[in-house]
């Protein structure tokens, strides 16, 4: 099984690696206009307040995604987050 | 052929509005409310004695086949083919509004870049070198702060100069490397063999939709040569499928990530990192705002604030100058109608008629409407404030687990929202226009059919009167419960319907969550006064006609001998229909004449609150003493508290209105989901005042 971004938690640094083939055209066609590419880093920012959905960090600018359609983007994690809240 | 109009185009939140306000400047004329008619807005800009329209197209993050704003704005282009088209770009943000960029780019048409914001991208510690941009994508690209104006006159200039084809600003072509380029070029070749289609599209830009398999590109070019299309699709059906065993990717994705391609290309060549960036401030706020435990707290008492702000400032201080001392906004309009009131009553005597025309059906209708101008001015103020600020982005981030619940989601609480959902005073129709950015039927037709039980501008009058009367003290406790019954109810039957007869897979739900930033005044006070000035204009028009039409139903025909008030009502036409219902309706403790108000009400809900005023002004029309209907009402025998809380009940729930039902029907594209929407909510409205008024006239002894 690929992890996905489904897998991540906040502070979690990963590069996408795909989008699930199995995903339906206009799902597929819709993230990846909002720049899930293959190749494009992200950072799990937060989740909300039910954990769902999930806030990204991609290309410099805020994209909340939710868990459904998280587990459709494969990723492959590039930095751990270190566990330390840095609130100020 | 061109038309000689500017289009302006670009992805949401990047200032597009800003610019639009800016290019058209104050003496526009936006003649559309928004989107009954038209689905853009249009203005003009003068310069130099000459005028030039500008239309404002929605605001997208693509141009593909599969929203529908999307292809609104991509159909405007191809089929207009505009003089000019302005790409507001955030610069901010460049990467992603690049990639509209290449899109609009491909189509090969005149293009200036209005690099926006271009002090956000500074104070985030990067540097967009315009020259640089302008260079790689052969268009003319203007820096500009457009929410400050800064730029406007070089951007308004250039695109003069263009429109004027003193200024080259055709872009560059777009390249996705070589193999797809290959195919590409090999397809346009056969495209320009048919003129027909060439003299409609870029040859380059149909090619590559084809190639994509866009349904809706094909479609349009069937109908202009079908065989033509038949033989292109063919070859490039083949094309897609070399460059899907190339690849091995299908080739829309592959096209898709080749513009994100280009667009990283050029932001490494045109950005320069001017400073580490700090933690920015929107991710300070996000941290408290969208907290787990914080956050929802935060949004209750925003919605509390709202109301007590709304109601303060319109209402309830006096602070505005008045004949003989202060007075409220809501005070002030009021005094102008009793100012009319009294100038019109020496007609009483010589022409009671007309009198009565006049002062019962015009200056109690209307000005019954008209009262509420000040509240629903400050309500659209807060709401376009916060609109503005980014925070209901958050709303819809946060409420879109619970709403997934009810089968609806977050984006679901834009419409509501637009409709009346926070505080009270939106209008069910942007509401349900709103639902376009939802991309799904199922949830976008549930959207609708539950977005006109929230608390809409046309319900405050009735609201306000009824509080006035039965609930004088406890105002911002009845509108937070009424606030709540609006959303459990439109909760409630979304589940029901989500289950019944709207089945069908969820939304993906994919959203930005745009930086915070300061409302610019001037913008808020401008959409303020667009949403306050519809309503002004409705309550002059629509709703004067209705007035009208509900006066002469209540007058005539006229008792032949003479007999009271209440008598000749009763005699009149509207006081018959009236009765008849009266049997069923009095389970939910509606009289005769509430009945005659509640079926004026179908048309418009504004006209309620004057038609109960005539109802009752007619019988009381021998007091000398002037007296409110709240007043009225609050001293008449057959009225009590738990009366005016089902009619309330009523009046949130019943059917929509007539432009909301036809809004439906339209967005719906059937009169089915038009008639059911207005057939349930009738039902469960009178269901539930039934059930108020019965339990409530049980309570009432205890209370």
């Amino acid at each position: 099984m690929r992890k996905t971004l489904f897998d991540l938690i906040t502070g979690d640094t990963a590069r996408i690696v795909g989008i699930n083939r199995k995903t339906p055209a206009c799902v597929r066609m819709r993230l990846l206009d909002m720049g899930l590419t293959k190749g494009a880093t992200l950072r799990v920012e937060r989740h909300a307040p039910l954990g769902d959905p999930v806030e990204i960090l991609l290309k410099g600018y805020r994209l909340a995604i939710r868990m459904t359609e998280a587990r459709n983007i494969e990723v492959e994690l590039l930095e751990k987050a270190d566990y330390v809240i840095t609130s100020s | 052929m061109t038309t000689g109009e500017i289009v302006i185009a670009g992805n949401p939140n990047a200032g597009k509005t800003s610019v639009y306000n800016q290019l058209t400047g104050a003496a526009q004329q936006v003649s559309n409310y928004p989107g009954v008619t038209v689905e853009y807005k249009s203005g003009v800009m003068r310069h130099e004695g000459k005028k030039l329209t500008v239309v404002d197209l929605p605001g997208t993050y693509s141009l593909t086949a599969y929203s529908q704003e999307e292809l609104v704005a991509r159909n405007y282009i191809v089929d207009r083919q505009p003089a000019l088209i302005v790409d507001v770009v955030d610069a901010s943000n460049l990467e992603r509004n690049l990639y509209l960029t290449t899109q609009i780019a491909e189509m090969r048409m005149p293009m200036v870049i209005a690099l926006n914001m271009v002090d956000a991208a500074e104070r985030r510690g990067y540097q967009v070198d315009a020259d640089k941009l302008s260079q790689l994508l052969g268009v003319p690209v203007i820096p500009t702060v457009a929410s400050r104006g800064i730029g406007i006159k070089a951007l308004r200039d250039t695109c003069i100069a263009v429109v004027e084809g003193r200024h080259e600003a055709v872009p560059a072509p777009v390249c996705f490397g070589h193999a797809v380029d290959e195919e590409i070029d090999a397809l346009s070749e056969q495209v320009r063999l048919y003129p027909v289609l060439t003299e409609r599209f870029a040859p380059s830009w149909l090619a590559t939709k084809l190639i994509e398999r866009d349904e809706a590109a094909t479609a349009q070019a069937q109908v202009i040569d079908a065989e033509a299309t038949a033989a292109l699709v063919r070859q490039a059906e083949e094309a897609a499928h070399r460059i899907e065993t190339h690849f091995d990717t299908d080739a829309a994705t592959l096209v898709a990530e080749h513009r994100y391609g280009i667009a990283a290309g050029i932001v490494k060549s045109c950005v320069s990192v001017t400073a580490q960036a700090r933690r920015d401030i929107t991710d300070q706020i996000d941290q408290v705002v969208c907290n787990r435990l914080v956050g929802p707290l935060i949004l209750v008492g925003v919605v509390a604030l709202l109301f007590f702000w709304v109601f303060k400032l319109s209402d309830e201080w006096a602070w505005l100058p008045w004949i003989g001392g202060w007075e409220s906004p809501t005070g002030v309009v009021a005094g102008v109608f009793d100012l009319l009131s009294a100038a019109i009553s020496p007609l009483e005597a010589r022409m009671p008629m007309f009198h009565s025309l006049l002062d019962a059906g015009i200056i109690g209708g209307v000005g019954g409407v008209l009262n509420f101008v000040p509240l629903i001015f400050f309500m659209f103020l807060f709401v376009s404030a916060l609109e503005d600020s980014g925070y209901i982005a958050r709303v819809a981030f946060i409420l879109d687990r619970p709403l997934r619940v009810f089968g609806l989601q977050g984006k679901s609480i834009l419409a509501f929202i637009v409709a009346g959902g926070i505080g009270a005073g939106g209008c069910a129709v942007p509401g349900i226009m709103a639902t376009r950015t939802m991309r799904e039927d199922k949830d976008r037709l549930l959207t609708m059919l539950v977005t006109p039980f929230m608390n809409c501008g046309a319900k405050m009058p009735v609201y306000a009167m009824l509080i006035a009367a039965f609930f004088p003290g406890d105002r911002i406790l009845v509108m937070m419960t009424l606030w709540a019954f609006s959303w459990i109810t439109a909760l409630c039957a979304s589940w029901v319907l989500r289950r019944t007869i709207v089945r069908g897979p969820q939304t993906p739900f994919v959203m930005e969550l745009p930086p915070y930033h300061m409302p610019v005044f001037r913008g808020v006070l401008r959409h303020t006064w667009e949403r306050t000035w519809m309503y002004i204009k409705k309550a002059g028009t629509i709703i004067l006609a209705i007035n009208i039409l509900l006066w002469a139903f209540m007058y005539f025909p006229r008792p032949s001998e003479a007999v009271d008030d209440t008598e000749a009502l009763a005699y009149s036409m509207a006081g018959r229909a009236g009765k008849a219902l009266e049997p069923v309706s009095s389970a939910a403790g509606f009289d005769w004449k509430t009945n005659i108000a509640l079926v004026g009400g179908f048309a418009a809900k504004e006209v309620v609150v004057g038609a109960l005023g005539t109802a009752y002004a007619l019988e009381n029309q021998t007091d000398e003493d002037f007296q409110s209907l709240s007043a009225r009402l609050a001293a008449h025998p057959d009225w009590n508290p738990v009366r005016g809380f089902a009619l309330m009940i009523f009046v949130m729930l019943y059917a929509p209105c007539f432009v909301t039902i036809a809004v439906i029907r339209r967005e719906s594209g059937s009169w089915k989901w038009a008639a059911f929407s207005t057939i349930y909510s009738t039902a469960l409205a009178f269901v539930l005042a039934v059930v108020v008024y019965q339990v409530g006239m049980l309570l009432l002894p205890y209370l």
